[in-house]
């Protein structure tokens, strides 16, 4: 199978690979996809306190190319974003950026369930940190 | 040394150039029709066809009038399984054959099954081979024909052959193998092995593509196949058409140098695919073996690198032609059923890498390639969230995943 340019300069140069700490209440964590399927994503996002930006994204992928690329696209547009800015990231985008064939077209979708999911944890982590505000 | 280096010789061979330099001639100067019997052109070509039947029978221990030429090892099995399930339907209707067989045996399996024959599949035991005792149970008095390969295409495990010969041989049911990947590489001998019907191809052992052979039995039984092809009566009736003449020269020609140097090039290929298993084996953790190292072709390896997924490993060795069982890489997307029968999870058949090794490869391949290879590994289990989860000690086994991917 040919790849595009842009999912061979991601595999070969992926960007933001790694961990942030997943007990950090201003880090949001999401995972994806089963071993089974041959795709595992986990997508983190740091939102900064005052202004609810974006300022980190670390991802780290267990999948073919175009779903290590569609991760690491995933980091590049989450950064700077606010949480709601980077709701609107459709997988359609990444088809599109990547130009991921239709066979790859789940590794996108897979990456959009990340960034979902991601965000999904940090705002649960903001609920019960205001609750446990609220209580103090 | 120049790359891209092959390792995908399961998959097809280089032809050898004194394969190459036998077939020349037969397409131009000696351009006759093997079944003019009268003129000298048609002498010729008969003359070369004859040659190399010969040689084909030398290797695996049978007489030229047991060669069939077909159009590869596809033809050949279907003629073998298809035409015995036709000429003994009276006798019974059912075959015996295994999960792991090669597409054409079991699709072909699968379309008899439509026509009213029962097919058994026999599972595999973990290491690849088959369960003789389950083998002996399938057998009943309607079974015709046990179709068992010889040698597995991914993994390269040898079937106990000559046992399956043997049973199947007391039980009067006939024994078809699909020979492909071991002809030419392992000593096969229809009597020893007590083989009624086997298939091969010339382009597996650097040959031509397009032309392969079945071996049908003459003697102790006389197997009878009905044609799948009709015409002309050519193959004594059993497969009509021209014979392809240069690609049947550079079959016979590929067999007679497999003969005279299997034990040698066998050594040798054996030596750079222990090397690279050791190699691999001492710089990552976590890599393992699909099927029996004992009963294996000497030029197989195929091993599962776990935590990192197949289609992206083959990505970051990508001046290096190996396969893999991911489903990525193949047209159903599920990953390999061989694999699977193997009772192995997804996850590594998902990780797997198939090398075959052949009579081109060096020394100095095989070290660049365990050397790609460690450091890709390397590379993507850095990227693995699932290496990272198995080195904070979490048992991958008891997570719960979040979603589906297909």
């Amino acid at each position: 199978m040919a790849y595009s340019d842009k999912v061979l300069d991601h595999y070969n140069h992926p960007r933001n690979v790694g961990s942030l700490d997943k007990s950090d209440p201003t880090v949001g964590t999401g995972m994806v996809g089963a071993p089974e399927c041959g795709d595992v994503m986990k997508l983190q996002l740091k939102v900064n306190d005052h202004s609810g930006v974006i300022e980190d994204a670390k991802f780290k992928t267990f999948g073919c190319g175009s779903a290590i690329a569609s991760s690491s696209l995933a980091t590049e547009w989450l950064m700077g974003k606010t949480v709601n800015e980077a709701l609107q990231i459709k997988n359609t985008a990444i088809v599109q950026e990547l130009a991921l064939p239709p066979v790859k077209i789940h590794c996108s979708v897979l990456a959009e369930d990340a960034i979902k999911a991601a965000i999904s944890d940090y705002k649960q982590k903001q609920t019960s940190r205001q609750r446990e505000t609220a209580t103090a | 040394m120049k790359t891209p280096i092959y390792l995908d010789n399961h998959a097809t061979t280089r032809m050898d150039p004194r394969v190459l330099d036998a077939m020349l001639p037969y397409f131009t100067e000696i351009f006759g029709n093997p079944a003019s019997r009268n003129h000298s052109f048609g002498w010729e070509a008969e003359k070369a066809v004859e040659a190399a039947r010969k040689q084909i029978a030398d290797l695996i221990g049978a007489t030229s009038k047991e060669i069939i030429f077909t159009s590869g090892a596809t033809e050949s099995n279907n003629l073998a399984i298809k035409g015995v399930a036709e000429m003994y339907a009276e006798k019974g209707n059912h075959i015996i054959t295994a999960a792991t067989e090669h597409k054409a045996v079991l699709d072909t399996c699968k379309k008899l099954e439509k026509h009213g024959c029962r097919v058994t599949y026999l599972p595999l035991q973990s290491n690849g081979l088959i369960d003789l005792d389950m083998l002996r149970q399938a057998i009943t008095d309607k079974t015709i024909l046990v179709s068992i390969m010889y040698a597995n295409n991914e993994i390269g495990v040898l079937q106990p052959i000559a046992e399956i010969g043997r049973i199947c041989k007391e039980r009067g049911v006939l024994f078809h193998s699909d020979g492909v990947q071991a002809v030419g590489k392992v000593p096969v001998n229809v009597i020893a092995d007590n083989i009624d019907l086997l298939s091969l191809t010339g382009h597996k052992i650097y040959g031509p593509k397009g032309c392969g052979a079945l071996y049908v039995r003459r003697k102790g039984p006389r197997v009878q196949i009905t044609a799948q092809i009709d015409g002309g009566g050519h193959e004594r009736g059993m497969r009509s058409g021209t014979l392809n003449v240069p690609n049947i020269v550079g079959l016979g020609a590929a067999c007679a140098i497999a003969q005279k140097e299997m034990a040698e090039e066998s050594k040798r290929v054996k030596f750079l695919r222990d090397k690279l298993k050791t190699t691999l084996e001492s710089e990552l953790d976590e890599v393992y073996i699909n099927g029996s190292m004992e009963h294996r072709l000497p030029n197989n390896l195929n091993m599962s690198f776990a935590y990192v997924e197949g289609e992206s490993l083959l990505m970051g060795i990508n001046d290096i032609a190996v396969s893999s069982g991911s489903a990525c890489t193949s047209a159903t997307l599920e990953p390999s059923y061989v694999l699977k029968a193997l009772g192995m999870g997804d996850d590594l058949a998902h990780s797997s890498i198939r090398f075959g090794i052949g009579r081109f490869n060096t020394e100095e391949e095989i070290d660049y390639v365990a050397e790609r290879m460690v450091t890709v590994v390397r590379k993507l289990r850095d990227l693995s969230p699932l290496y990272e989860m198995a080195k904070e000690g979490i048992d991958l086994s008891k997570v719960v995943w979040a979603g589906e991917s297909h």
